[in-house]
C-alpha cells in the first residue's frame, strides 16, 4: 500500500518535471529524484523547478508596464540603443549568454512576457515583494537584489528589443 | 488615638485628591487644551517628516549639522572645514583640495555663522554659507546635495567672525575680521598696534547661477575688532552693519583694556556706493595670496586655485561709504529687524539694549550732524540715531532675532535667558530661562524679511546637569521654544555636535523637493571613472598604479588583483554603478593610511594605498549594502619590489 503510493508520487513528479522544465539538465533531475521519494509532496516539486527555468508567458508582473506590443519585425535601431544601455547599466550583474550574478537574459522571451521583463527592470523592489517569480528568483540567486538602475521606460523598452535578438 | 490617625489619613487623602485635581485643572486653564501635552508638540511620528530644517553650526568641530524641527532629530553632519573619516571628506583625493589654504592643508576650523541664501529678502533654500574663524574662510554648502562645494580663503583677515551673512538677493556674502592685523602682514612690534593695525571687511560676490564666490573688494578699516554683522534689508537694503569692540585698539589684557570706552561703534557701510566706486575702476589692487577651492559635481573633484591679488578700498576715498554709530559697551550682536528700519546693538557690558533707527541715521547723515571722526570716518551722535532702548531686560545681552509679528527675542548670556520684547514700544513682554548660558538663538528665516515665527532655538554653551554625564566633557545643547503664543514655552532640549554656535533654519518644503537622490552615471566626468565593468582595469605607470574599479550590489570589479609591489603608490578609483536611491558602497583596504571611502550612486572616489608588506591583502565594502554585503570583498596580491609577478586582474573567472 505504502509502496504503491510512493511509486505513484514518483511517477507523477517525473511527469510534472519533464512537462514544466522541458530540457532540464540531467544533474538537476538527479538531485530531485534523490530527495523526492520520502520527503516532498507533489506540490512543492513543481516549485522546485528553478524560477530561472520556469516558463510563464502570462504573468505581467507588478509595475508601470501593463501592455507591450511587439512588432514581428525587430527594430534594429532600438536594438543598438538597448544593447548600449544594457552594456552600461546591467553588465555588472548580467552577461548576455551566461548566468553571472543574476540570470542570463538570452531566450528570456521564451520564458517571460515582455511586460514582466520591463517591470522587473523598472520596478524591481516591488516585484521581489509581490511577484512570485521575482521572489523565487531572488532566492535562487542567493538573495542578490535586482538593482533599480533608474532607467526610463524608453531605455527599458530598448533593452527588451535587444533581448529579442538573444537566443 | 487610632481614630484620630484614621481620620487624619482620610483628610490627607481628600486633600491630595483635591490638590491634584486642582493642579491639573490649573495647568489646563493656564496653557489651553493645545498646550496640555508638550511631548506631543515635538513628537514627529515614525516615518513622518519635520516641518523645518535647522542648520546648526558645529563650532569648534568645524562642521555644520542638520536637524529637524520640532523633533530635534539629527539627520546629517556636513563636513565643511574639518576632515571627516566617515565620509572621506578631506581624506580622499577628490576632496583634499577643499582644505587647502595659503598656509597649506589645514584639516580643521571653527565654524560659526551659517546663513541661507536669499532672493528678494526671503530665504530661497539654495545654499548655506558658513565662516571658518581661525584660518579665515567662507564655505558654501549646496542644499541639493548637502555637500560643501566651495571654500574661499579671506586674505588680510584674522578671526573671521563677523561672517558669513548674505545680502537680500545674495549679491554678497560678507566676511569681517575680528582681529585687526598689519595689512599687508609684516614683522613689527605688537606694541605698535594702535594706528598701524587694520581691520578688513570683505565683500564676496556670489554668482547667481552656480553660486561661485569671488572677492569683489575689501574695505580696509581702522584697527578695531569687528564682531558681528547683518545686512540691511527692505528700506536699508544696500547697507551693511558691523558691530565693533576694542575701539581702544588694545593688544593685551583685552578683557580690561578693550572695555575702557563707554561706547564702541556699529559701522554702517553703504556697499552700493562702494560697489559703484569699484565698478568704475576705484580701489587699489594689493598683492596677496589666498586659496579658492571649488568642488565640481560632474567630476566629483575639487580643485584649488591660488589667487595672487585682492582689490582693497580705503573708506576715506569713497565719500558717504562708512559712518560710525556709537553703541554702548562693546556691542556683540548686530541685528536688523525684518523691515530694515531697526538695528539692534547688544552691548555685552551694557544694562540696556540699544536700537538705532535707519531713518534717523539717514537724516543725521543728510544734515551732516557729526560728533567727530575716527581715522577720518564720521561719527554720528548717539542721540540722533537712537530709536529707543529696552531698559534693563537682563544681563549680558548677545543676540536678537525677530518673529515677523513685531516682536524681538534677545539672548542674555549672564542671566541665561531669552527675553521677548516689542519693537517700537521697547517693552519687555516675556522671559524664559535657558539651561544654561545661551549664546545665539535662531528663528527660521529670522535673518530675512520673512521670519517663520513659530519656534525659536536657543543654543547653549553649558549644560552641566541636563543630560547623563559623560565624564568631564559633556554635550552642549539647543533648546526649542514655541513662540506662536503670547508666552514662550520651552518644549525640548536636544544635544548638539560641537558648540552649537549659531544656526539658520527654513521650512523643509523649500529644500526637500530639490534634494538630490543619486548622481547620474552618464554625467560623471571624473577622469578615472569607469561606467561599466568591461572597462575596469589596472594600469601601471612606473611605481604608480591606477585601479579603475566599480561597485554594484554586491561585488567589486575587479576583485582579485595581482602584480602590485611593495613601494607602489596604488590609487583605487572606485565608481559606484548603482543608480538607485540610498545605495552607497564603502571601501577600505587593510593598512591604508587613510579613511574609508563612502561612494554615492553614480559617483567616483579615490583613495591612495602604499603597500609596505608582501602578502595577499583583503579589502571590503564598509557600508552595509545588501543581504550579500558580507560577501563584498576582494584581494590584492603584493609582491616584493623586485618580483616579476605580472599585473593581472579579474572578477569571477571561475564562476559557472
Amino acid at each position: 500500500m505504502n509502496t504503491t503510493l510512493k511509486l505513484m508520487s514518483i511517477l507523477f513528479a517525473t511527469i510534472l518535471i519533464s512537462c514544466g522544465g522541458k530540457d532540464d539538465k540531467k544533474k538537476e533531475g538527479f538531485s530531485y529524484e534523490k530527495k523526492a521519494p520520502t520527503e516532498t509532496t507533489v506540490q512543492t516539486k513543481t516549485e522546485n523547478i528553478p524560477a530561472s527555468k520556469r516558463v510563464d508567458l502570462k504573468t505581467k508582473g507588478v509595475g508601470p508596464i501593463t501592455s507591450v506590443n511587439l512588432n514581428s519585425e525587430i527594430d534594429q535601431e532600438m536594438v543598438v540603443h538597448g544593447e548600449d544601455v544594457f552594456k552600461k547599466m546591467c553588465t555588472a550583474c548580467h552577461r548576455a549568454d551566461k548566468k553571472f550574478i543574476g540570470p542570463a537574459p538570452n531566450g528570456i522571451l521564451e520564458r517571460r512576457s515582455p511586460e514582466w521583463v520591463m517591470n522587473m527592470i523598472l520596478n524591481p523592489e516591488e516585484m521581489v515583494q509581490k511577484d512570485q517569480l521575482a521572489k523565487d528568483l531572488l532566492i535562487e540567486f542567493n538573495g542578490s537584489p535586482m538593482a533599480n538602475q533608474s532607467l526610463s521606460q524608453e531605455d527599458a523598452r530598448a533593452i527588451l528589443e535587444y533581448f529579442r535578438t538573444l537566443k | 488615638m487610632k481614630n484620630i490617625f484614621k481620620s487624619a489619613v482620610a483628610i490627607l487623602a481628600v486633600l491630595i485628591a483635591f490638590y491634584s485635581c486642582n493642579n491639573s485643572s490649573k495647568s489646563n486653564g493656564k496653557s489651553g487644551a493645545l498646550a496640555s501635552n508638550v511631548a506631543e508638540r515635538v513628537y514627529v511620528a515614525p516615518g513622518e517628516h519635520d516641518e523645518f530644517y535647522a542648520f546648526i553650526s558645529g563650532g569648534f568641530s568645524g562642521q555644520l549639522s542638520v536637524y529637524g524641527l520640532p523633533s530635534g532629530r539629527l539627520f546629517k553632519v556636513i563636513p565643511v572645514f574639518s576632515q571627516d573619516a566617515e565620509k572621506a571628506y578631506g581624506y580622499n583625493e577628490e576632496t583634499k583640495p577643499m582644505l587647502n589654504t595659503s598656509h597649506g592643508f589645514v584639516p580643521w576650523d571653527d565654524s560659526h555663522h551659517p546663513d541661507i541664501s536669499q532672493t528678494n529678502g526671503v530665504i530661497d533654500g539654495r545654499w548655506v554659507f558658513i565662516n571658518g574663524n581661525n584660518t579665515p574662510r567662507i564655505a558654501k554648502i549646496d542644499l541639493t546635495t548637502f555637500e560643501t562645494t566651495e571654500i574661499i580663503e579671506i586674505p588680510n583677515s584674522a578671526g573671521n567672525h563677523s561672517s558669513s551673512f548674505v545680502t537680500e538677493n545674495t549679491e554678497y556674502v560678507v566676511a569681517g575680521t575680528r582681529f585687526s592685523i598689519p595689512i599687508p602682514q609684516k614683522d613689527m612690534p605688537i606694541k605698535d598696534y594702535k594706528g598701524n593695525f587694520k581691520g578688513s571687511l570683505t565683500f564676496i560676490s556670489v554668482e547667481p547661477e552656480k553660486g561661485h564666490m569671488d572677492i569683489k573688494f575689501q574695505l580696509i578699516m581702522p584697527g578695531f575688532d569687528y564682531d558681528l554683522a547683518h545686512p540691511g534689508r527692505g528700506v536699508s537694503h544696500g547697507w551693511f552693519f558691523f558691530s565693533t569692540y576694542n575701539s581702544e585698539e588694545a593688544s593685551t589684557l583685552m578683557e580690561v583694556n578693550a572695555s575702557q570706552n563707554d561706547k564702541d561703534f556699529i559701522a554702517a557701510v553703504n556697499w552700493k556706493i562702494i560697489e559703484e566706486y569699484v565698478n568704475n575702476g576705484g580701489g587699489t589692487i594689493m598683492p596677496t595670496n589666498y586659496a579658492h577651492n571649488i568642488y565640481d559635481e560632474s567630476t566629483h573633484s575639487a580643485t584649488t586655485t591660488m589667487k595672487k591679488e585682492v582689490l582693497t578700498v580705503n573708506p576715506l576715498d569713497v565719500p558717504g561709504a562708512v559712518y560710525f554709530l556709537p553703541t554702548p559697551k562693546s556691542p556683540h550682536g548686530c541685528d536688523v529687524d525684518p523691515s530694515g528700519e531697526y538695528i539692534v546693538g547688544n552691548g555685552k557690558l551694557s544694562a540696556n539694549l540699544t536700537i538705532h533707527s535707519f531713518t534717523k541715521m539717514l537724516d543725521a547723515i543728510k544734515n551732516k550732524k557729526f560728533a567727530g571722526d575716527a581715522y577720518g570716518i564720521p561719527i554720528l551722535n548717539f542721540e540722533d540715531v537712537l530709536a529707543g532702548s529696552v531698559e534693563q531686560p537682563g544681563l549680558g545681552p548677545l543676540h536678537t532675532e525677530f518673529d515677523g509679528k513685531g516682536n524681538a527675542y534677545t539672548t542674555f548670556f549672564i542671566s541665561s535667558e531669552v527675553v521677548k520684547w516689542k519693537l517700537g514700544t521697547w517693552e519687555v513682554l516675556d522671559r524664559q530661562p535657558c539651561f544654561y548660558s545661551v549664546g545665539h538663538l535662531m528663528i527660521p528665516g529670522g535673518n530675512s524679511q520673512k521670519p517663520f515665527g513659530k519656534y525659536v532655538v536657543a543654543m547653549n554653551k553649558i549644560t552641566k546637569d541636563r543630560y547623563l554625564p559623560t565624564g568631564p566633557e559633556v554635550t552642549q545643547s539647543a533648546q526649542l521654544y514655541d513662540i506662536s503664543g503670547d508666552k514662550m514655552e520651552l518644549l525640548l532640549d536636544f544635544p548638539t555636535v560641537g558648540e552649537p554656535h549659531y544656526a539658520a533654519g527654513c521650512p523643509a518644503d523649500l529644500i526637500k523637493p530639490r534634494s538630490k537622490k543619486i548622481f547620474n552615471l552618464e554625467d560623471n566626468k571624473h577622469p578615472y571613472a569607469v561606467k561599466n565593468e568591461a572597462d575596469t582595469r589596472v594600469v601601471r605607470n612606473g611605481k604608480t598604479v591606477h585601479i579603475y574599479m566599480t561597485t554594484i550590489r554586491s561585488h567589486f570589479s575587479p576583485d582579485n588583483i595581482e602584480g602590485i609591489k611593495v613601494g607602489d603608490k596604488v590609487y583605487f578609483h572606485i565608481t559606484n554603478l548603482e543608480q538607485d536611491y540610498d545605495v552607497p558602497h564603502g571601501v577600505s583596504m587593510i593598512g591604508a593610511n587613510t579613511s574609508e571611502l563612502l561612494i554615492m550612486p553614480g559617483q567616483t572616489e579615490t583613495f591612495l594605498w602604499e603597500p609596505k608588506q608582501v602578502g595577499v591583502w583583503p579589502f571590503y565594502c564598509t557600508d552595509f549594502c545588501s543581504a550579500l554585503h558580507q560577501e563584498m570583498q576582494g584581494y590584492v596580491r603584493v609582491s616584493a619590489e623586485n618580483a616579476n609577478t605580472p599585473l593581472k586582474w579579474s572578477l569571477g573567472e571561475d564562476i559557472e
